[in-house]
């Protein structure tokens, strides 16, 4: 047996959690855990790295498979990548450090506890995306929310607690059902192999009600409309750090998960279903824009931004199309990147000003001039401009929808133009204008982290944006090997 | 008397209990001496039924009104192991209390030689005997610190309302030896096929002293009084012990003599899982005080095992009994770390003194979060684990409604767990409490924390040992 890079991926962060653990935490800036932390996350990065060159673009079976038993005659611990999968333990890998390093300004207190969360948030989303196995996936699904939890709560704004508990139960609220499903599966088929149950398939009669209980906990995880309400909450009060994860991972794990268990494991049923998910993202997209075109706090318009660019993912997945099943994989990547840095730039002036409110900026474009320029870039790609990540996504997805559904296509491109215009609104009310506030004149621009990190993001944003090819080659044979299938098994019926 | 070896552990227990008696009486200020040799006859006795029963797969004894099979070894290891613990937990609560009496480890034990009889019986008269044994020690159990009114009054609830659901128990019984001409469980199990009214009403009558004596809903008003009232440590046990106790003599009744009129009890086990599920999720949630709160979540936890009895199969059973260890494991990381709750000799138990409890004390809070999430049920922690495994077994028997219910209720009841976790973690912090807890607290919850922890990396071993006990 090879080494098991896989488990090795899951593993590092924990080991660097414990070491955490047992080093003693200081008040103030505890550089030594930092270190530690960025250390042991910039290892897993490489490895990612390491991981994702060694991958084999031509096949699209599963690799670095590494099967163990776990319980007996029931579960064992499989896990492995494909070419989607591989994608997003990338992100995982690449998001965390950039967290970990902009954690200096938004926590305050318990900076080690917080670095052991966040070590133990990253193993548990990589254990997501490669598990194959359906418990060994619920598993780390369900174990995200603790740490989640603890960021939101302990480290949270002022309304921190009401928004812990509210992300906590809903999200497990979704999941339960899935419990069930999975258990069911396991009656029916025998196995939670997801391998197996590919190449089994699940007998049509059940396939709708299972199809339902994992729809309602990626729906809330999503989140799409009308149980997205968690978000802005959970946004809002989280910290830095615990945004980014938060916009840049954790909603990605539905997306995934909608692509490997809802449309890999019940074709029959996700063709029933797809206009249910078309009517909930088109409101999501349209709905959510106008929504965010009113907030007048940045992180809650940027976390409606999120709802509206995910309603465009699940859209671009059920459109069971190759252009739009794709679009949705690039769309949920440039998504984590971008989001991820909008929430940052948020951090940085709020760390300056706490202030989230758009109203009490006005006019810092000639104070901040870096922080402006990499601000727009974000906004832009936000808006899908071409040329930057964010249009490569949106543009499949539609066009994707078009060949699939007309109407719901032409709907969805409003949607791109209401983004362009709160994002450009948002832009120009916070940096552009007259200078609302004395005090901003006091406002430093970036410094080397926050350039770092800022700068860290542009460069694959803007990268991508031009060259999304090695994107494509890594995913490209997974995703027609899923429609193959799907249209196989839906054919068979 | 061939296999008078198998019973060698309950005799051990009553000669000693009476030997430790007639010691405490007779020899002045021995109250550590009984204790340190009750602690050992605990051991021993875990011992001798390790090497006695062990790996007997099912022998009868006493003209067959003692039954030792695989289920009654194991329960009766865990029973043990727990009356174990719980004595050595209790000896610096008692101190501080001045009531480190002699008679309080011989009424562990004579309620543990109870709850032992009653795990082997295989007869009514037997079961019946044993039952009244733990009872009996329980009552005095509870009003133990009889200077405080409320240890009292939670005596004599517990000794009033107990004695009515044995006389139910009782009355039961009657019924079925009139229809079936016998105490015998096995006999029963042959006698009764015929669909009598009068024999559901046994039944029914049964159950329910069953039900109140694990606290399910609608026979659990005592719970929250008594386990509030009692002294912690033996509300420690009165949660932990007689529960396994209860639980293995109600899988015994429902699968040994009346396994072929499981269309009649089925609906009565769902109903009273459903409701002991949701009430206790419910009911716990304006809770001020944490043992009152661990009542109501008993009750809920209780609710789980029950639907694992429901199903009617031996995974159900075997899940039942998996939760219910993993459970006794829980309460007592809980308790552990409720008694560490001390300051200048007095013990604090309303959930507000553990208000930012994790700025001080980082390690018993981390424990207790462990904990928290455990009883609500979030993987990775035991508590999944043993959800998963009765829910598992539910939806074999394609039970959707029971298994829908019990999970949402595990929503509802993580609702009051955070709630504990977000005064641990988020709110402002109060005073210190002591860091001196002597050797068996820590050892009880560095032990039981890991456990739980850790669970998910070695989960067959329970398994395997758990799958060997097959009732039907």
């Amino acid at each position: 047996m090879n080494f098991p890079i896989l488990s090795s991926l899951i593993l590092l962060p924990i080991v660097g959690a414990l070491f955490l653990f047992f080093t003693k935490d200081k008040d103030g800036n505890n550089l030594t855990a930092k270190y530690v932390a960025l250390f042991t996350t910039i290892v897993n990065f490489l490895i990612s790295i390491y991981l994702w060159i060694s991958f084999d673009q031509t096949t699209s079976s599963f690799q670095f498979v590494e099967e163990r038993i776990w319980i007996k005659d029931f579960i064992n611990y499989k896990v492995g990548v494909d070419g989607i999968s591989i994608l997003f333990i990338l992100l995982t890998t690449f998001i965390t450090p950039l967290c970990i390093v902009s954690v200096n300004n938004s926590v305050k207190n318990r900076l080690r506890d917080f670095l052991i969360a966040i070590l133990i948030m990253e193993s548990f989303m990589i254990g997501v995306f490669c598990a194959l196995d359906l418990v060994v996936f619920y598993l780390f699904f369900e174990a995200g929310l603790i740490p989640m939890f603890l960021i939101i709560g302990i480290w949270g704004g002022p309304k921190r607690v009401y928004s812990a508990f509210k992300f906590f139960l809903y999200t497990l609220l979704g999941s339960v059902l899935m419990l069930v499903a999975i258990i069911s599966i396991y009656w029916i088929s025998g196995t939670t192999d997801v391998i197996a149950l590919y190449e089994l398939g699940i007998d049509a009669k059940y396939q709708n009600l299972l199809w339902l209980a994992f729809f309602s906990s990626f729906a809330v995880k999503t989140p799409m409309w009308p149980v997205h309400t968690w978000l802005p909450d959970a946004h809002v009060e989280a910290p830095t750090a615990g945004s980014v994860l938060l916009a840049a991972i954790l909603l990605k794990m539905a997306g995934y998960g909608f692509i490997r268990f809802s449309l890999g494991l019940f074709p029959v049923a996700s063709e029933v279903f797809t206009p249910l998910v078309y009517t909930l993202s088109v409101i999501a997209i349209i709905f959510t824009s106008f929504i965010a075109l009113m907030q007048e706090d940045m992180k809650k318009l940027i976390a409606y931004s999120s709802v509206a660019h995910m309603g465009f993912v699940t859209l671009g997945i059920f459109t069971l199309q190759q252009q739009g099943i794709e679009g949705s994989i690039i769309q949920m990547l440039s998504h984590g990147l971008v989001s991820a840095a909008l929430f940052l730039c948020v951090g940085v002036v709020y760390d300056r000003m706490h202030s989230r409110l758009i109203k009490s900026y006005g006019g810092i474009v000639t104070i901040i001039p870096k922080y402006s320029i990499l601000f727009m870039l974000f906004t832009l790609a936000a808006l899908g401009l071409p040329g930057t990540f964010g249009f490569v996504g949106e543009f499949l997805i539609l066009m994707g929808a078009f060949k699939d559904n007309f109407l719901v296509a032409v709907i969805a491109s409003f949607g791109v133009i209401l983004g362009a215009a709160y994002m450009l609104w948002l832009y120009k009310r916070v940096v552009f204008g007259k200078l609302v506030n004395d005090d901003l004149k006091q406002m430093v621009d970036l410094n080397k982290s926050e350039y770092l990190i800022l700068t860290c993001l542009a460069v694959p944003t803007l990268f991508f944006g031009f060259y999304p090819e090695p994107l494509f080659n890594t995913i490209e044979v997974s995703v027609t090997d899923l429609i193959n299938m799907h249209n196989l098994s839906i054919a068979s019926k | 008397m061939d296999n008078l070896n198998l019973v060698f552990p309950e005799i051990f227990i009553s000669l000693s209990v009476m030997f430790l008696l007639i010691l405490g009486v007779f020899k002045k200020n021995s109250s550590q001496l009984t204790f340190n040799l009750s602690l050992i006859t605990i051991l021993i006795s875990i011992i001798l039924v390790i090497n006695e029963t062990f790996s007997v797969n099912k022998i009868t004894l006493f003209n067959e009104s003692v039954v030792i099979d695989r289920m009654a070894s194991l329960m009766k290891i865990i029973t043990l192991i727990g009356g174990f613990l719980v004595l050595g937990i209790s000896s610096n609560y008692l101190k501080t209390f001045k009531i480190f009496k002699i008679e309080y480890p011989i009424l562990i034990l004579s309620s543990v030689l109870g709850m032992m009889i009653m795990i082997s019986s295989n007869d009514l008269m037997v079961f019946y005997m044993g039952l009244e044994l733990q009872s009996l020690a329980l009552y005095v159990l509870a009003t133990f610190n009889r200077d405080q009114l409320k240890s009292s009054e939670a005596g004599l609830k517990y000794f009033v309302l107990s004695a009515l659901s044995s006389g139910l128990l009782l009355y039961g019984c009657s019924l079925i030896y009139g229809f079936s001409g016998s105490t015998n469980f096995d006999v029963i199990a042959n006698q009764l096929t015929s669909n009598e009214y009068a024999l559901t009403f046994g039944i029914v009558f049964i159950l329910v002293g069953l039900a109140f004596k694990i606290s399910a809903v609608p026979f659990h008003m005592w719970a929250p009084d008594v386990y509030e009232g009692s002294p912690t440590t033996v509300t420690l046990f009165f949660t932990m012990v007689p529960k396994i106790a209860a639980l293995t003599v109600f899988i015994r009744f429902l699968y040994v003599p009346f396994l072929n009129l499981i269309d009649q009890w089925q609906m009565i086990i769902v109903f009273l899982s459903i409701a002991s599920m949701i009430f206790g999720a419910i009911a716990a949630i304006g809770q001020t005080n944490i043992k009152r709160l661990v009542a109501y979540s008993s009750i809920g936890h209780i609710g789980y095992t029950l639907a694992g009895l429901a199903t009617g199969s031996n995974d159900g059973i075997q899940s039942s009994i998996i939760y219910i260890s993993i459970y006794v494991v829980m309460n007592l990381a809980l308790f552990s770390c409720l008694l560490m709750l001390k300051r200048n000799d007095q013990y604090y138990e309303d959930i507000d003194d553990l208000s930012g409890l994790s700025k001080n004390h980082p390690l018993l809070s981390l424990s207790l979060l462990i904990i928290l999430f455990s009883l609500a049920g979030i993987p990775p922690l035991a508590g999944f684990f043993a959800k998963f495994y009765v829910f598992k077994a539910v939806i074999e028997q394609s039970m959707y409604f029971l298994a829908i219910v019990g999970l949402l209720s595990t929503v509802i009841a993580a609702f009051y767990y955070l709630r504990i976790i977000k005064i641990i973690y988020f709110d402002k912090e109060k005073e210190k409490y002591d860091s001196d807890h002597g050797i068996w607290l820590k050892f009880s919850l560095t032990f039981s924390t890991i456990l739980i922890l850790l669970y998910f990396i070695f989960p067959s071993q329970l398994i395997e040992v758990v799958s060997r006990i097959i009732i039907i």
